[in-house]
């Protein structure tokens, strides 16, 4: 395999970790804000607290490993996607910027506060919408170089449907994704009202969650009939993702095997993030940036690859150790340590 | 001066460095001063010093977000503000910048589980090990961003062709001339400065009791302007080896700091000053000294600005940054020193109000030595963004955009800087050390104030 194939497929990998770990700390913010709007706080709000202390500033690292790494590897994306998204990227890490800070302010300072917990939540909305931009955008149309200089389309951005169709589908997975893993973590806590309350949440926000996935598949077929064609050849994987649903779901619904339903979810988007991205290669934006031509050098890439795998020799290890300590210890879970 | 958007990327990615930098410093820096408060606690089995531990280590907590959401900012405007550098430095800075993002990894995952498993394991030792990672994270990341900066001071690791670079070494850019001499001062002076502002707070809490000084401001005192003088002396060696060093490969940097016009021998050094034309006046002039700083010999030739072409001249004003720098830099020996002698001395009271303030200052003006360091060594380094190969005009976005995005960032750090001084005085003005003392250690016998 050569190593720009290593590359976006390690960077996949990580964006597709990205996907879980911060849809479940960006719902878990916006449903612990919401529990305080009504007055249930009392009943999932400690349970949210005890797993995001610990975790979230490993969650912001996914995010910096992929945009390092993806301008590393292949970095025309530098300049392609940095001229375009001045504005939107911007506006994402303010946001990134006040809910990590604020989550900060909240729990490590003395004083509870509303506002903090309102902006905390908000964000963990508005975050996934505005990153949600960029995977439009590789699609095309959006992005125009004339001459030396790129430009972003705002006004064919805002009007597309196949743009709000995206941030829809983030949204409503965010929320999904965050639930089922909470349902999961409460149930290792044994703590039945939580339990009760955030299965109600996961139940209620599957449907949404396949209805906008059918949706924004509709649009890209409009939109870009070459990746919706390779999507289709990968059909296998999108049958695999809806058939993961379908069990997860049966688990939800009949109260058992809290563990295997969030694995199931997990796995669900894992078939539908990669039928996904295959189907785009081999543009990383259509149709100037090819994984191809956009490379770095190859003793770059080789160095990379070499980097990632050292790299993951000291993590591995040490995520093995936070599992250990923080999720699958069940006196921790329970609140005992 | 003209405010296009070259002068906005400029403000934008000045202020976000000038405001992480602060955060930065503490993230490498405080870490360590913990680790070290916390290892002599379990060895003297002296709950003081493990109190200190924990107390940094809870306001540090807050600090440490910000640095991280301003780095998040800082990565992704790199490739925001600067494309047309990131697309050609990109393949030969990738590296680096990579490796940064796996120490940042593992100082969080380490961070997160020493900050709650304080009394989790039998051995204490075990959760002083936890900070390790911490330390080292922390420092590589340190490491690496500073061969970054070296990169750009001293393009190396490639060949040029055709306006792209080809023959690309990842470890020849990393190693480059300047990288030593810059991870070597960046670091120093991060412990430097966080053991100063420590040592800062410490002094304004017993000035704060009117000047009466408990035995956990006494010890703590003690550490930490112990640490000063160390790091002090470790600080200025590193930045005399700096200088050298631009000596020899940027040697209009030096120049440019010392308003030094004309290549002579046995060269004066210019202290402060303002400039008449190409004449120094009003300032301190020390014979000699600026050779000697430079080769280390009072009689070495030292590169004059005429030997350069105008328009790659840096902005002379540098020569205020450095100064400063440097006074910094000896005052912060001198007062740890005074600190020392005067304790040593029986009859004498370390804990007198002038020191105190002396001491308490030393923290902010560590931060400013840090903050003019950096405006020397980057303004310093214009016109070019990558010296000698792309100027920061080439580099820069042109989106119409950039002059908002900065007063939007400015906005942000404002909102950021005031609401963590807010909740750090918030965590601890009601909740003094004795108190907390008192409460975590019953058994500890009230001690008498002097
Ligand atoms: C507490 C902070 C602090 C203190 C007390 C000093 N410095 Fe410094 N200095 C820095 C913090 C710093 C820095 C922030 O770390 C810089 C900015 C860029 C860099 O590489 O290090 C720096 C840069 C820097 C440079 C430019 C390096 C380059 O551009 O490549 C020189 C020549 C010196 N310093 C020299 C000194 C001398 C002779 C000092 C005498 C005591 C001194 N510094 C004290
Ligand atoms: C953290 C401390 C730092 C501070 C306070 C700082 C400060 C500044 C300032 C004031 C400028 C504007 C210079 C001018 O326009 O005259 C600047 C420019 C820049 N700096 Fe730094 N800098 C720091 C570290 C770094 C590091 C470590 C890197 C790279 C790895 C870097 C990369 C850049 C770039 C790309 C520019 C824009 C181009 C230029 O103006 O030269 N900076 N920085
Ligand atoms: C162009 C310059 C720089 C870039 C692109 C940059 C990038 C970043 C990023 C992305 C983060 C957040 C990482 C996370 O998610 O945990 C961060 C945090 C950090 N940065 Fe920077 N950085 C720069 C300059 C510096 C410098 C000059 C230093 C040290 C002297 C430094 C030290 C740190 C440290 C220690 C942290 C961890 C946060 C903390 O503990 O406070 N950075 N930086």
């Amino acid at each position: 395999m050569s190593y720009e194939i290593i590359g976006i497929s390690v960077l996949w990998i990580f964006l597709y970790g990205y996907l879980i770990v911060a849809s479940v700390d960006f719902g878990a913010g916006f449903y612990a804000w919401y529990a305080k709007a009504s007055k249930k706080d009392h009943i999932i709000n400690q349970l949210i607290s005890r797993y995001l202390s610990p975790v979230w500033e490993i969650t912001n690292v996914f995010f910096v490993f992929f945009f390092v790494g993806i301008v590393g590897f292949f970095p025309d994306t530098a300049y392609y996607y940095g001229s375009a998204l001045l504005v939107p990227g911007s506006i994402a890490l303010v946001l990134l910027a006040i809910r990590g800070s604020f989550y900060a302010f909240e729990n490590y300072g003395s004083k509870q506060s509303n506002v903090y917990m309102f902006l905390y939540g908000a964000t963990g909305l508005l975050i996934p919408a505005s990153l949600a931009v960029a995977l439009t955008l590789s699609e095309g149309g959006f992005v125009i170089e004339e001459g030396n200089s790129v430009s972003l389309q705002y006004l064919e951005l805002f009007t597309s449907p196949l743009s709000w169709s995206i941030v829809a589908l983030a949204l409503v997975s965010v929320l999904f994704i965050s639930a089922t893993f909470l349902t999961f973590y409460a149930s290792r806590a044994n703590d039945r009202p939580a339990l009760k309350l955030v299965r109600s949440y996961a139940l209620f926000w599957s449907t949404p969650t396949i209805i906008a996935a059918l949706t924004a598949f509709i649009f890209l077929s409009q939109h870009n009939e070459r990746h919706f064609e390779n999507m289709m050849d990968l059909w296998w994987m999108l049958g695999l993702s809806v058939a993961f649903f379908m069990a997860a779901m049966w688990f939800l619904h009949s109260e058992k095997y809290y563990g295997l339903a969030f694995i199931f979810v997990m796995l669900q988007f894992f078939f539908a993030f990669f039928a996904y991205g295959i189907g785009h290669y081999p543009y990383i934006l259509d149709p100037y940036i090819t994984i191809q031509d956009g490379s770095t050098h190859e003793s770059m890439g080789l160095a990379l690859v070499i980097a990632f795998i050292g790299g993951l020799v000291l993590l591995i290890p040490s995520l093995i150790l936070v599992f250990k300590l923080f999720l699958f210890d069940a006196d921790y879970v329970k609140g005992k340590k | 001066m003209e405010f296009d958007t070259v002068m906005m990327s400029r403000l934008l990615t000045g202020m976000t460095l000038a405001f992480h930098i602060i955060f930065a410093t503490i993230g490498v820096g405080v870490p360590l001063m913990i680790a070290i408060a916390e290892f002599i606690g379990i060895r003297k089995n002296d709950p003081h010093y493990l109190m200190m531990a924990r107390r940094w280590a809870r306001g540090f907590v807050i600090t440490v977000a910000i640095g991280v959401v301003t780095g998040t900012a800082i990565g992704l405007q790199l490739s925001l503000v600067w494309p047309n550098f990131m697309q050609l430095a990109g393949n030969v800075i990738a590296l680096p910048l990579f490796m940064e993002v796996f120490a940042f990894f593992f100082e969080a995952i380490f961070l997160g589980i020493y900050l709650y498993t304080w009394d989790r394991f039998k051995s204490p030792y075990t959760h002083w090990a936890l900070n390790i990672p911490v330390v080292l994270g922390a420092g590589m990341s340190a490491v690496f961003i500073t061969t970054v900066n070296g990169f750009m001071n001293q393009p190396e690791g490639f060949a040029m062709e055709n306006g792209q670079f080809a023959a690309v070494s990842p470890i020849a850019a990393m190693l480059n001339t300047a990288t030593p001499t810059k991870v070597f001062h960046v670091l120093s002076s991060a412990y430097l400065t966080a053991a100063a502002l420590l040592a800062a707070i410490t002094a304004f809490a017993i000035l704060k009791n009117r000047g009466k000084a408990s035995d956990y401001h006494k010890k703590a005192l003690k550490v930490l302007m112990s640490l000063v003088l160390v790091f002090g002396v470790l600080t200025a060696l590193a930045g005399d080896l700096s200088a050298k060093f631009l000596a020899d490969h940027q040697p209009e940097k030096l120049a440019a700091a010392e308003w030094h016009f004309e290549s002579e021998k046995n060269a004066d050094l210019v202290l402060f000053g303002w400039l008449d034309g190409e004449e120094p006046q009003g300032a301190i002039r020390i014979p000699g000294a600026l050779s000697f700083l430079a080769f280390g010999d009072f009689n070495a030739e030292v590169t004059g600005l005429e030997e350069f072409p105008e328009e790659e001249l840096p902005p002379l004003w540098v020569h205020y940054m450095f100064d400063l720098m440097v006074t910094i830099g000896g005052a912060l020996i001198v007062i740890p020193l005074v600190y020392l002698v005067i304790s040593r001395v029986k009859k004498w009271n370390e804990h007198n109000k002038g020191l105190l303030w002396l001491i308490a200052a030393s923290g902010p003006m560590a931060f400013l030595a840090i903050e003019f360091g950096w405006f020397y060594a980057e303004v310093g380094r214009q016109p070019w963004i990558l010296r000698g190969y792309m100027t920061v005009e080439e580099a820069a976005t042109n989106s119409p955009y950039i002059g908002l995005m900065f007063f939007l960032f400015l906005a942000l750090y404002i909102v950021l800087g005031t609401l963590c001084v807010i909740t750090l005085r918030k965590l601890f003005r009601n909740n003094p050390a004795e108190l907390e003392l008192e409460k975590h250690y019953p058994h500890l016998k009230k001690e008498d104030d002097q």
